[in-house]
C-alpha cells in the first residue's frame, strides 16, 4: 500500500514537472525577445573591445611607434612585420608597418607588449573585405590622427632621447654597433 | 456519361489536397521557426520579405538549387527511393481524410474527401506502418554508420508506437461501430471523443508525436548525437523530401486527431472547413510547443514508455471501453 502510494506520488510529480515547463515556456511566448536586431540596432561596444588595430600618435601628433620590434615578436599568428628606421635627430620610427588582418585574431597581445602606447585595438569590428588581400594593411591605413585610449602619454618624455650627449658617447657607453659590418 | 464527370471531379479534389497539403508543409516551416523563436524569446526568421514570410520560398530555392550528393558506396536505387517514400505515406493518408461536410451543388451531394473507404482507419494505419520503410532503408542505403544507428532506431521506435497507435483507435471504432473516418466524425455528432476517450486521446497523441519522429521522441534524427540520424548523408532535393514528408505527416496527423477526437469538421457559428482547420491546426502547433519544452528522452525511456506503459494502458482502455459499452447498451 504504502509503495503503491510512493509510485503514485511520483507519477504526479512527473506529470507536474511535465505540466509546469509548458507554462514556463508558454509564458515566455508573451515576452519581449530579448534578439538585437544586429544591422538596425548596433550595440555600443565597450572601449577595450579587441578589434581593428590603429597606430596611434603621441599629444606632440609625432608617431609613437620606435619600431621596437616587441609586437612583431609576441605577436602568436605573426600577422605583424615591419622596417624600423632612425630619423636625423636619433628618434626612432618605422619605414613601413604592416598588420594582416586575414592573420590577426585580435588577442591584444600586441598592444600590451608595446612600450610606447603607440599600438592599440579599436572597437570597431565590421571591416570585412570581399578580397582577402584587402585585409593586409599598409601603416598609412594604420596611424590615426589621435592618442587613442592614451591621451597623456608621451614615450619621449621620459626616455629614447639623446641627453647632453650623442649616442654610444655617454660615459662607459659602447659605440652602436653597425650590422652591416659585424662579422668576426 | 458520368463516370467522367465523376472522375475529373475526382482529379480537381486531389489536386485541391495535393497543393493545399504542401502549402501547408511550407507554411508549416515557417510557422514553427517563428513559433519556436518566440517560445525561446527570439525573433526567428525575419529576413526574407515582410516578417520573413517568404522564408518558405527561399528555403525551397535553396533546397532545390542545392547540389544532390551521393555518398560512395550507396545503394543508388533505394537511396532515390527511400525519401519519396517518406513524403508519399502522409498524402495517401490524406486521401481518407473527411475535410468537411458535402458540397451540394444543386441536387448533387459532393463528399469533400478522395475515398470514403470503409476501412479508412485500417488503411491509415496500413499506410502509416510503410513510413518505417523510408526511414529504415534511406538510412541504410546511405553506407554511413550515422544514417545506420538513425535507421535502427527509427524503425525500432515506429513499430513500437504504432502498436499503441493501432490500439489506442480501437474505442474509438467501438463507440463509432464503423471503420469508415465519415461515419467516425458523424458519430461524433453530439459529443466529441476526447470527452469520452480522453486516455485514448492522450496515448493516439502521443503515439502520433512518436510516428511523425518529433520532439521529444526525434531519436532517429538526434542532431546532436546522430548529426542528422537517417537523413545524415541525404542534400538539396532529397533532403527536402524528408522534411516535407514530416511537416505534411505533422498536418495530417492533426486532421486525424480532429476526425478521431475532436469531432472533424463539427463546430457552431463558423463553417465546417474552418472548423475543420482550426482543430487541424491544434496538434502541430503543440507539437512545436513540445519541441520547445521537451529535451529528448533516452532510448530505453522511449521503449520502456511505449511497451510498458502505452500499450498495457491501451488494453486496459479497450477493455474498460468495452465493458461501460456494455453496460450502458444492455
Amino acid at each position: 500500500m504504502n509503495e503503491n502510494e510512493s509510485r503514485l506520488g511520483r507519477i504526479m510529480d512527473g506529470i507536474g514537472g511535465i505540466v509546469d515547463s509548458y507554462a514556463v515556456t508558454l509564458k515566455h511566448l508573451f515576452r519581449k525577445p530579448i534578439t538585437e536586431q544586429y544591422p538596425e540596432q548596433k550595440k555600443v561596444l565597450p572601449e577595450r573591445t579587441r578589434a581593428r588595430i590603429v597606430l596611434t600618435r603621441d599629444p606632440e601628433g609625432e608617431e609613437r611607434c620606435v619600431s621596437c620590434y616587441l609586437c612583431e615578436a609576441v605577436c602568436p599568428t605573426d600577422c605583424i612585420s615591419m622596417e624600423g628606421a632612425e630619423r636625423g635627430d636619433g628618434r626612432r620610427y618605422a619605414l613601413w608597418f604592416r598588420i594582416n588582418f586575414a592573420r590577426c585574431i585580435f588577442c591584444g597581445l600586441c598592444e600590451e607588449a608595446c612600450p610606447t602606447l603607440a599600438i592599440q585595438l579599436t572597437p570597431d569590428f565590421e571591416f570585412s573585405k570581399y578580397h582577402v588581400l584587402d585585409l593586409v594593411y599598409e601603416k598609412e591605413d594604420l596611424l590615426i590622427e589621435g592618442c587613442g585610449k592614451n591621451s597623456e602619454y608621451n614615450y619621449y618624455e621620459h626616455a629614447g632621447v639623446a641627453v647632453g650627449f650623442d649616442k654610444g658617447e655617454h660615459p662607459g657607453e659602447a659605440k652602436p654597433v653597425d650590422v652591416k659590418s659585424n662579422m668576426p | 456519361m458520368w463516370w467522367i464527370v465523376g472522375f475529373v471531379v475526382l482529379l480537381i479534389k486531389v489536386a485541391v489536397v495535393l497543393g493545399v497539403l504542401f502549402g501547408f508543409a511550407a507554411g508549416m516551416v515557417l510557422v514553427e521557426r517563428k513559433l519556436l523563436g518566440r517560445l525561446q524569446i527570439r525573433y526567428g526568421p525575419n529576413r526574407v520579405g515582410p516578417f520573413g514570410l517568404l522564408q518558405p520560398v527561399a528555403d525551397g530555392l535553396k533546397l532545390l538549387l542545392k547540389e544532390d550528393i551521393v555518398p560512395k558506396g550507396a545503394d543508388r536505387i533505394i537511396f532515390f527511393f527511400a525519401p519519396a517514400v517518406v513524403a508519399l505515406v502522409p498524402l495517401l493518408i490524406a486521401a481518407v481524410v473527411p475535410f468537411s461536410s458535402d458540397l451540394k451543388i444543386g441536387e448533387t451531394r459532393i463528399p469533400v474527401l478522395i475515398a470514403d473507404l470503409n476501412v479508412g482507419l485500417l488503411f491509415f494505419l496500413a499506410v502509416a506502418s510503410l513510413s518505417v520503410y523510408g526511414v529504415a532503408l534511406g538510412g541504410w542505403a546511405s553506407n554511413s554508420k550515422y544514417s545506420m544507428l538513425g535507421s535502427v532506431r527509427g524503425a525500432a521506435q515506429l513499430i513500437s508506437y504504432e502498436l499503441s497507435l493501432g490500439l489506442s483507435l480501437v474505442p474509438v471504432v467501438m463507440l463509432a461501430g464503423s471503420f469508415s473516418l465519415v461515419d467516425i466524425v458523424n458519430a461524433q455528432a453530439e459529443y466529441p471523443f476526447i470527452l469520452v476517450q480522453p486516455v485514448s486521446f492522450l496515448i493516439f497523441f502521443i503515439s502520433s508525436m512518436a510516428e511523425s519522429n518529433r520532439l521529444p521522441f526525434d531519436l532517429p534524427e538526434a542532431e546532436n548525437e546522430l548529426i542528422g540520424g537517417f537523413h545524415t548523408e541525404y542534400s538539396g532535393m532529397r533532403f527536402a523530401l524528408y522534411f516535407l514528408g514530416e511537416y505534411i505527416s505533422m498536418v495530417v496527423l492533426g486532421a486525424l486527431v480532429a476526425v478521431f477526437f475532436l469531432g472533424g469538421w463539427r463546430g457552431p457559428v463558423l463553417p465546417p472547413l474552418a472548423w475543420f482547420l482550426i482543430k487541424t491546426m491544434i496538434t502541430p502547433v503543440f507539437f512545436i510547443w513540445t519541441r520547445a519544452t521537451l529535451p529528448r528522452v533516452r532510448y530505453d525511456q522511449l521503449m520502456q514508455l511505449g511497451w510498458k506503459i502505452l500499450l498495457p494502458l491501451c488494453l486496459v482502455n479497450i477493455i474498460a471501453t468495452g465493458g461501460i459499452a456494455l453496460l450502458v447498451r444492455s
